[in-house]
């Protein structure tokens, strides 16, 4: 017994050395479903995030909050390898999800069917609303007329808009309103059966309406998905996330429960962001 | 004052307009005023006759035996280079070089590769004067066309369908099938509507390359004359107007029906899609 104690408390130090933050934030008994470690990115000579470490939490939303450029977007697109598609690209340090370390594995593939991803403007396909939303398990090789039938109807139910779309699921989706495109592209996402969804800035080209309907979504979604959201929108991290973290130049000043993000932040740079002081 | 102004810059507008479109008027209305009489059952399906009284049948057969076998060699190569070049190429110095060569080729006057093909594939290839060298010749007279048009197409697809798809877990291979192709197909198309024009308009390269022998082609090894080469020597041999108007009416006719067949299996296709 006391030969079991005497471990864990190595392991606490050992953790507490080397300043892990995602591994002392498991050791507090949440598990991290994202963890990233000492994280640096270049865009050909240029740096754009610096050491960034956090975890995230599983079933739970994640703002990431901050000014234009300070990496927030970056640092998101880091998590579904989407950056990538950049020429010049570096990245060092290291993301694991579920234990998987995703930059040393090469299949881009199934990490982004684990991770899906929502953009800032609706980016729906010039095809019927079924299509769209049956695209990613069609490339999956679903051929199955029923089972796709089920995978569309869950999605967009999922997505809290199959009562809007459903007797139009044969025409174009982009007839479909702004709102409405962004939560069938919502629904595309949730049609992978991903466990991670990343939206960036998802309801930044959406009218107030839409943009509650969005969040409403949000918030209904966090018990089957880990979210991590980019927004401009204090309020809307404030009303949608459990966690926040905010980015300044590419770091990450402070991350810690949403509430005290904006109640008592510790830093002066989170506090004069958040109370609207820059940015 | 400025809404003189605005008048003004409309009536410009309208009349700019108005000239094109009178400007295609008279020349189609003269072409058809000219040579309509000549139209007829026999004259477009009979074979020819060097003494004047026959058809145009042999013509219209290499006509579109050269528009064939030049767009089946030059679409499938020059969609193929251009989504290289706009896809998957590094956008480096080498793409520069090859995007200007292509965009230079597209300026050069059709009697060099005329003059070309005479030379290559008609002597160097031992394949003669023939309906072969001749649609060789305008693959790569229409090539830079299709690579052109087919780039600033697939460049017209938002970034955004790119990023979506592959958001999805899709290969790129998926992606450029599925999402990017179809959404560039209208301008794919534009290209090849462009290029059947080039290959019906042209007369220089393929008067070096396929000959002018009047007679049904009995293969593609044949030499043969086409309607345009048939169109020009009559009017310079004999002087006949009236019969070179009406091969300009069927020469109109063709390209229209061809056009129109392109936009509809290019819907046709989308429809698939979708």
């Amino acid at each position: 017994m006391g030969c079991m104690l005497m471990s864990t408390t190595v392991i606490e130090r050992n953790n507490a050395e080397k300043g892990n933050f995602s591994q002392m934030k498991q050791h507090s008994g949440e598990a991290a479903k994202i963890s990233v470690t000492d994280l640096n990115l270049f865009y050909g000579e240029k740096q754009a995030l610096y050491n960034v470490s956090l975890g995230i939490q599983e079933k739970k939303v994640t703002a990431l909050i901050g000014p234009s450029g300070c990496g927030k977007s970056t640092f998101l697109r880091t998590l579904n390898r989407m950056n990538d598609l950049i020429d010049g690209v570096k990245i060092t340090g290291d993301i694991v999800v579920d234990s998987e370390n995703i930059y040393q594995s090469n299949d881009v593939i199934k990490l982004r069917t684990k991770v899906g991803m929502v953009f800032q403007k609706p980016n729906l396909f010039p095809m019927s609303i079924y299509d769209n939303v049956a695209y990613g398990p069609r490339m999956q090789g679903i051929k199955n007329k029923k089972e796709l039938n089920k995978i569309v109807e869950e999605s967009l139910r999922g997505a809290a808009i199959w009562d809007e779309v459903k007797d139009r699921l044969k025409t174009s989706a982009l007839g479909l309103s702004g709102g409405q495109q962004q939560r069938v592209c919502i629904a595309r996402a949730i049609a992978m059966k991903p466990e991670i969804i990343l939206m960036d800035e998802p309801t930044s080209a959406l009218d107030p309406i839409s943009t509650l309907k969005v969040e409403e979504l949000i918030t209904h979604m966090k018990k089957d998905y880990t979210i991590v959201i980019v927004t401009h929108n204090m309020q809307q991290a404030a009303r949608v996330s459990d966690k926040t973290a905010f980015f300044l130049n590419g770091e990450i000043i402070e991350y810690d429960e949403t509430d005290h993000i904006f109640s008592m932040p510790q830093d002066q740079r989170t506090k004069d962001y958040v109370t609207g002081r820059f940015g | 004052m400025r809404k003189f102004k605005d008048n003004l810059l409309r009536g410009l507008l309208w009349f700019s307009a108005f000239l094109t479109v009178a400007v295609l008027v008279t020349i189609v209305g003269y072409i058809f005023y000219k040579g309509y009489r000549l139209i007829n059952f026999d004259f477009i399906f009979g074979d020819y006759s060097p003494a004047g009284d026959g058809g145009i049948w042999p013509m219209i057969v290499t006509t579109i035996y050269t528009i064939a076998i030049s767009l089946l060699i030059a679409t499938p190569i020059g969609i193929l280079a251009a989504v290289y070049l706009q896809e998957y190429a590094k956008q480096g110095r080498l793409v520069k070089t090859i995007r200007f060569a292509t965009e230079s080729l597209t300026g050069i006057p059709s009697i060099i590769y005329g003059l070309f093909g005479a030379v290559f594939f008609v002597t160097t290839l031992k394949l003669g004067m023939s309906i072969i060298a001749a649609s060789l010749t305008l693959t790569i007279i229409v090539l830079p066309v299709i690579i052109r048009t087919t780039e600033e197409a697939l460049k017209t697809v938002p970034h955004s369908y790119r990023e979506g798809s592959l958001a999805l877990g899709t290969t790129k291979l998926q992606t450029l099938y599925k999402v990017i192709l179809p959404s560039a197909m209208p301008g794919i198309l534009s290209g090849i509507i462009l290029s059947i024009g080039r290959i019906v308009g042209e007369s220089a390269a393929i008067f070096l390359t396929a000959g002018t022998v009047a007679a049904m082609p009995e293969s593609i090894f044949s030499s043969a004359r086409t309607l345009t080469v048939h169109s020009y020597l009559v009017t310079q041999e004999s002087g006949d107007i009236e019969l070179a108007a009406a091969i300009g009416i069927v020469l109109i006719v063709i390209i229209l029906v061809l056009n129109l067949s392109a936009t509809f299996i290019s819907k046709k296709l989308n429809k698939a899609d979708y």
